[in-house]
């Protein structure tokens, strides 16, 4: 238990240990944590207008289709 | 190189890199806090608050290498057009700001204990200063023109006039008299700090490094996706105005 709290008290320089490794982790933990909201965003936005507006190859079989139904 | 400007090609070998850079990541990070924070002795002069050592180190490294990188992919969105290019340089700048920040507040943390001040207007401290200040302009600058191509080239030229700064950074312990020690660990005739100290450094160096290569790909995925909404939109508008015209 002693030894816990010397280790937590880092010769006196607790102060200025313990910030230089408590800032790191949150700005590194922020960046991810808004880069990878930022992907999910992103690529959800990306599949709800590609539903709304199937792919090149997609919308000339659909065309394709349309213009044989009079013909048959 | 130009094979990797596809990015259909990028997604598919993102995702493959992606898994293998968040265990890389978490991995060393673990073991250089065991090495940085247990493992690992008190200086001689120091003290404990060598162990600041661990952190400010590798952030310093990582605002140079960031910086370098996006300066790099600038060049190449500039000169070949190179269309992933400009997405990984602006993917950059924020792991590079943050970590040039971190690096700015663990120098005063560690200066106000071993030199007596948390801030000097020497060489050392004033051109990390405004390596700070070089990321948040390119920001800024990118964001700044309602089309993102025009920001992206402002920015990209914004990033190359900067590069000067990254020698003067390298260099400004050995150029101009300062507080701040010049380099131990990557110099010639080898590192000459001890092998308990350098693990720790080299564990948290390369955990940092795994982490930029993580945040990279999000960042740029994201902007693959976007700039694909950017081109479906402007393809509804166009096709709604020729329904109109008819």
């Amino acid at each position: 238990m002693e030894s816990l709290s010397s280790f937590f008290a880092m010769g006196g320089y607790a102060g200025y240990v313990w910030p230089s490794y408590g800032l790191a982790f949150v700005l590194m933990v922020a960046v991810l944590v808004t880069s990878a909201r930022g992907v999910k965003t992103a690529e959800r936005e990306l599949e709800q207008m590609q539903s709304l507006r199937p792919g090149r190859r997609r919308r000339a079989q659909q065309a394709a289709s349309v213009t044989e139904v009079p013909e048959t | 190189m130009h094979r990797f400007a596809n990015p259909a090609r990028f997604l598919r070998l993102s995702a493959l890199i992606q898994p293998w850079a968040a265990a890389i990541a978490v991995a060393c990070l673990a073991g250089g806090l065991y090495f940085a924070l247990f493992a690992s002795p008190a200086d001689y002069q120091q003290g404990e608050t060598v162990r600041i050592m661990y952190i400010h180190v590798p952030s310093a490294w990582m605002g140079l290498f960031c910086y370098t990188a996006m300066a790099v992919f600038s060049a190449m969105a500039l000169i070949w057009k190179h269309p992933l290019a400009d997405l990984m340089a602006r993917a950059s700048a924020p792991v590079g700001a943050a970590f040039t920040f971190i690096c700015l507040v663990t120098g005063a943390l560690w200066g106000k204990p071993m030199w007596g001040t948390w801030w000097v207007w020497d060489a050392r401290l004033t051109s990390m200063l405004i390596l700070l200040f070089l990321y948040l302009g390119y920001m800024a600058l990118a964001d700044a023109f309602d089309d993102p191509e025009r920001g992206q080239k402002a920015a990209a030229i914004l990033a190359l006039v900067g590069v000067v700064n990254v020698p003067i950074i390298k260099w400004s312990v050995d150029w101009w008299n300062t507080l701040h020690q010049p380099a131990s660990v990557v110099k010639m005739g080898g590192p000459s700090i001890d092998s308990t100290m350098m693990v720790p450094l080299i564990l948290m160096a390369v955990g940092f490094k795994a982490y930029w290569v993580l945040v990279l790909i999000l960042r740029t995925r994201a902007e693959i996706a976007a700039a694909k909404v950017r081109t479906l939109r402007m393809a509804q508008i166009h096709a709604a105005g020729q329904v109109e015209q008819a």
